[in-house]
């Protein structure tokens, strides 16, 4: 597991208030995680303050599972 | 009387009025208070007379309806202080013109000050209050936002503008311990009701059951009241402090 998946991980774990075996690469966060609309803005602003970057309400959105969230946070920590 | 001890609050509109009386209030129930209005002599009064009673004040003049400077006055509130846990949108005016006089700028002017503030604000603030799991949020509604008022039409839809977001916002926030609760104040003597022309005050107090106007003390302890721990299980309501004006 990356770095940075583990981080991720371990903030959905907090966020979402769910067991960590729970948290699969996949497992959507609204639908299996049962995160509501706050839950996903908490998480968002979580993770902008663990990896110190700005992520838009638009890049957000396409953000569901912590694949997603993964794949996304080293692409733009790549760049920046 | 320190049940607010070590709690911070913001409080908008706080160089006179209503506003002042409520940062005093929450002061002398032991919070630190962040002042902002427009005008910085007043607010540096009122600073003055909440360190004097032994609780940190800092002050920060600055249009509270544009999310910059309010984002720059929160920011500077929380390297100061830490925290904010209370917010008390006060800030408020009237631009009072019968409906078919009512110039478009007096509409948004009016609206932009009452209510838009109070989302730029509220948002500004919820933040941390969302992170901490706590949080009190007041917002200072009108009896004129539940009754109406010939040549106010801006000012109450401002006002009803800020019960509904009370609501709103009360909905979202709740799960997070985070209450959200309005204050309509009838008539209080202040520099908005001072200027009243006697004919119109004489008519007010005929309709006010207990026959005088408020003091802004009055609505500043409904304020307190709703800041403290014993209304932890009440959000998203309206409390007339009106002498009877509307029930």
């Amino acid at each position: 597991m990356s770095s940075i998946q583990e981080k991720v991980t371990q903030i959905v774990v907090e966020q979402l208030s769910v067991e960590e075996d729970q948290v699969t690469p996949t497992a959507s966060f609204v639908e299996q995680l049962g995160a509501d609309s706050l839950d996903i803005v908490e998480m968002v602003m979580a993770l902008e303050t663990a990896f110190e970057i700005e992520i838009p309400d638009e890049d957000a959105e396409k953000i569901t599972n912590v694949q997603e969230a993964v794949d996304y946070l080293e692409k733009k920590l790549a760049a920046a | 009387m320190i049940e607010l001890q070590g709690q911070v609050a913001l409080v908008t509109g706080a160089g006179r009025g209503i506003g002042r009386a409520a940062a005093l209030e929450l002061a002398r129930a032991g919070a630190d208070l962040v002042l902002s209005a427009r005008t910085q002599a007043q607010l540096e009064e009122v600073a003055g007379e909440i360190q004097a009673l032994g609780r940190r004040a800092l002050v920060a003049p600055g249009d509270v309806s544009q999310a910059g400077p309010v984002e720059g006055l929160v920011g500077h509130a929380l390297r100061e202080f830490g925290h904010i846990d209370i917010l008390v949108n006060n800030a408020g005016i009237t631009r009072d013109a019968v409906l078919l006089r009512m110039k478009e700028e007096d509409w948004d002017q009016v609206l932009q000050v009452n209510l838009r503030s109070a989302f730029v604000c509220t948002r500004a603030v919820s933040k941390g209050m969302l992170k901490q799991r706590s949080g009190r949020i007041i917002n200072i509604s009108s009896v004129i936002a539940l009754m109406g008022n010939a040549g106010q039409a801006n000012y109450a839809a401002s006002k009803a503008g800020l019960i509904g977001f009370t609501r709103s916002v009360a909905r979202e926030f709740a799960s997070r311990g985070i209450t959200v609760n309005a204050v309509a104040p009838g008539y209080i003597e202040t520099e908005m009701t001072r200027d009243l022309p006697q004919k119109a005050r004489e008519w007010i107090q005929e309709r006010i059951p207990m026959g005088f106007l408020g003091q802004p003390e009055d609505v500043a302890r409904m304020v307190r009241f709703l800041s403290a721990p014993e209304t932890r299980y009440v959000t998203g309501q309206v409390f007339n402090v009106d002498g009877g004006m509307v029930m």
